[in-house]
């Protein structure tokens, strides 16, 4: 079978500006949401503590938040976890244990006292320093910056300068948007959606070195065209994988993201946003970027 | 040319039968028992997310550590300057590892003398001053020798937590350095946290101080104790009732002994009218030092103070040989137990915080390994199910080479004993979704050699020799961002980071090298006129 007929001929590179304009756009928005608004950070960033119950009855949120009695303030959050019907809830507590001492016994004594024992179960308890979620924030933004300029420094040595230059900027637009997505989705920031972004940094610059390999490739065949020639031809000769090797991901992705439980959902989902965006970036923002470079340092030249 | 892949074929049947035998242990619960001593391999570790238990960091205070050694030197200095006869000399700790020592100027070099040669560790801080027929030094702790306690005190930390966590009783932990002050600590398959979390943390400092029972305890309440006497309260024990016994003692702030005399330290059950107890056996240097404290000190009372508690305060009616003392609190038996065990293990060198805990239930652990098998046989299945219709022939070799990169991913896991976790099963089944990506990269290369005109053979040569820089190019970028989140991962973390390297590089083996040996053979028995792709 093939989904992409050979000898297909989308001129991508001619929509390159109004690309440029929108991912501009919708980058900025990001930014100045997370100046504005900022992520909502789990506790592995924030500090404080995070508690799974699962009940044998169903149990409503209010019903758990009276239970918690003075444990609960008003910046406690109870939310639905889990599969719909499994009654488990996850609490956010502004304080970690080591300030509250004994929290899973106090949880108990409390719950006991409401639902009686037996009636639910203390599935998961994780409590963060204030001191360490500083660390964690900042090593993770800093492992995602410095996977990003290793790439580039890759791509450079493996290719050519602008190459590199290119790909930067497309992994920068697909981490800006994968977080603007997860922010929008209200996702909170932890330590596994550093472990997404990371991963779409190393995935998705594999489109643009496909994409490099074979402009390098074409560019000792064909010698007369123009290079935007050039790149568009390899875009389009390498569309059908760049498709493929994307669709076979999302699959496993959708997978994990339906079947894979509440820990693992955030993580699919950063990562669905951030192939799509990968593709779409390798072929309308890199090029772009290696283009404008190319003609820039050509008129210098001449 | 025949003979070459026979020889990769071998190769790559051997490295089958191995990965069986590696992956058998985790696969078959009940293998005879003389399969563990012919064949190497344990089960697949899981990670505490997977089987449940505690993730604990700890924080070690080092600075405390830190100052409680600048209060010892500060009382050996001035000993010192006791037995020299150097009269006169004030020796005050300013803050944190500051000494501020006032001696009359005659004295300043004998002074000076003293502490370059007894107390080497200890540098100047400011150039001496001398005022007014009196010498001031300003003395403090050098730059390696804070090092070095600050290394000695989360070493040692680190050393009697896992003396501690041995006696508890717990499977396989986990305790390492981390980072400069932290200590990592792994329980898996722990049932009650938190009271390891209690027999972890405890400081367990073990002090015998004097009770003065001429000081009025509410006048040392509201007005301070005296200079060389300290406030403080009585334990509230769990046993019988757990009365509160919050009562108050004047106690002479030096300690005649500490806890680190103890050779071992026993459970007494509960008695008639008393809780639980723990009996202390001293070494014979302890039992010396005990028996002298307790026969210049008859008719006094002498506090057992723990961590700043004080646990009971027998008077001492006699002399004490042997080397025994017990320690009473109406404790439960639970308590003296734990009791018991810090004690036995020894005093941390310096308080310690938590600072970070995760404690996964055991029943939230099976979930969760179900919800990951479950995951991956379907995107699996899918992946497999696309590749045979998009690619037919060529898309069933994919999927075999696809089955057997699994085979070698699980089999290398078991070998290294890598923790698998929950984003580690993830990280597999992202892996199989990328994997065909080199399958994808050769087949659509293939078809375009086709569709140039090339015939079947030359083709798939041409195809395999222009894919395989870009895939060892795409592999290289994934496999770095790998290693960066390798190294900024924690525990369930790390499992993804470590799955998705090790994935990548299965995959090159199984997606180029093996489908590359099927050709081969192909054309090897000269029956490459067609292919299916």
């Amino acid at each position: 079978m093939e989904l992409i007929k050979p000898g297909i001929n989308i001129p991508f590179t001619k929509y390159r500006y109004i690309a440029v304009v929108l991912s501009s756009v919708v980058n900025l928005a990001v930014i100045i949401m997370l100046f504005v608004k900022g992520p909502i950070l789990g506790v592995d960033f924030a500090g404080g503590t995070v508690v799974q119950l699962k009940f044998q009855q169903r149990a409503s949120i209010e019903q758990v938040r009276s239970a918690l009695g003075s444990l609960a303030t008003t910046e406690t959050v109870i939310q639905d976890f889990g599969d719909p019907g499994s009654n488990e809830y996850l609490l956010r507590l502004e304080k970690t244990s080591v300030e509250l001492g004994s929290l899973s016994e106090q949880l108990r004594e409390a719950l006991t006292k409401q639902f009686g024992a037996g009636q639910f179960e203390i599935r998961r308890i994780e409590s963060v320093g204030p001191k360490v979620g500083r660390e964690l924030r900042q090593q993770g933004a800093w492992s995602v910056v410095a996977a990003t300029i290793m790439m580039g420094f890759y791509i450079w040595f493996r290719f050519d300068l602008r190459f590199g230059l290119g790909a930067v900027i497309a992994l920068v637009h697909d981490v800006l948007v994968t977080i603007g997505a997860l922010m929008l989705a209200q996702y909170e920031f932890d330590l596994t959606i550093v472990a997404a972004l990371l991963t779409i940094v190393g995935f998705s610059v594999n489109d643009t070195v496909i994409i490099c390999d074979r402009v390098r490739e074409n560019m000792r065949k064909i010698r007369r065209e123009s290079l935007e020639y050039v790149i568009n031809l390899s875009i389009n000769e390498t569309l059908s994988r760049t498709i493929i090797t994307t669709g076979t991901a999302i699959l496993v992705l959708i997978a994990l993201y339906v079947l894979g439980g509440g820990v693992i959902r955030p993580f699919a989902f950063a990562l669905l946003v951030g192939f799509f965006s990968g593709v779409y970036s390798t072929i309308f923002i890199a090029s772009p970027v290696i283009l404008l470079w190319d003609k820039r340092t050509v008129a210098k030249k001449k | 040319m025949r003979k070459a892949v026979l020889t990769r074929f071998t190769i790559f049947f051997i490295a089958v039968i191995v990965s069986v035998i590696y992956l058998l242990p985790t696969f078959v619960p009940n293998l005879p028992s003389w399969w563990h001593s012919v064949f190497p391999g344990e089960p697949i570790r899981l990670g505490l997310d997977l089987q449940g238990g505690s993730h604990l960091v700890l924080d070690v205070k080092v600075d405390k550590a830190i100052e409680n050694n600048m209060e010892r030197m500060k009382l050996d200095l001035i000993n010192q300057l006791r037995e020299k006869a150097i009269g006169g000399v004030t020796v005050d700790r300013v803050e944190g590892t500051l000494l501020h020592i006032k001696a009359p100027a005659a004295d300043a070099d004998r002074v000076r003398g003293l502490f370059k040669s007894d107390f080497a560790s200890l540098i100047e801080a400011k150039p001496t001053q001398t005022v007014g027929g009196a010498s001031e030094f300003y003395l403090t702790l050098s730059k390696e020798e804070l090092r070095a306690l600050r290394d000695y005190a989360v070493d040692q930390s680190l050393e009697t937590i896992r003396n501690r966590i041995d006696q508890f009783g717990v499977s396989e932990p986990v305790i390492q350095r981390q980072g400069q002050t932290g200590i990592l600590i792994q329980l898996p398959g722990i049932q009650d946290p938190q009271r390891a979390k209690e027999i972890i943390g405890k400081t367990a400092l073990l002090e015998f101080k004097l009770v003065d029972d001429n000081a009025n305890v509410d006048d040392a309440i509201k007005n301070g104790p005296p200079p060389g006497r300290e406030v403080l309260y009585g334990h509230a024990g769990k046993g019988l009732g757990g009365a509160a016994d919050k009562q108050a003692y004047v106690l002479e702030s030096r300690a005649l002994m500490t806890g680190e005399y103890i050779q071992d330290a026993k459970v007494r059950p509960a008695q008639q009218m008393e809780g639980a107890s723990v009996e202390l056996i001293l070494n014979a240097s302890g039992a010396r030092l005990f028996e002298q404290i307790t026969s210049s000190n008859v008719k006094r009372r002498l506090a057992i103070v723990l961590d700043g508690r004080v646990y009971s305060a027998p008077v001492i009616q006699e002399r004490i040989g042997g080397g025994r003392a017990s320690i009473t609190g109406s404790f439960d038996i639970k308590e003296a137990r734990d009791l018991s065990i810090v004690l036995r293990a020894g005093a941390l060198p310096a308080p310690v915080e938590i600072a970070e805990e995760r404690t996964v239930g055991p029943s939230l652990g099976s979930d969760s390994i179900r919800q990951g098998v479950m995951s991956f046989v379907v995107g699996i299945t899918l992946v497999i199910a696309f590749m045979i219709f998009y690619y037919r022939g060529a898309g069933v070799l994919a999927d075999v080479a696809l089955v057997f990169h699994i085979l070698f991913l699980l089999a290398i896991l078991a070998a290294l004993q890598a923790v698998l976790t929950l984003p580690g099963i993830a990280g597999i089944v992202l892996i199989a979704g990328m994997a065909v990506d080199a399958n994808v990269l050769i087949n659509e290369r293939i078809r375009e050699e086709l569709r140039a005109g090339r015939a079947p053979r030359s083709a798939v040569q041409a195809g395999f020799e222009h894919a395989l820089p870009a895939i060892i190019d795409t592999n290289v970028t994934t496999f770095l961002s790998g290693v960066i989140l390798f190294q900024f991962g924690t525990g369930p973390i790390k499992g993804f980071a470590v799955t998705l390297c090790i994935g990548l590089l299965t995959t090159i083996i199984t997606a180029v090298y093996m489908t590359r040996v099927y050709y081969d053979y192909r054309v090897s028995v000269g029956k490459l006129a067609r292919i299916s792709i």
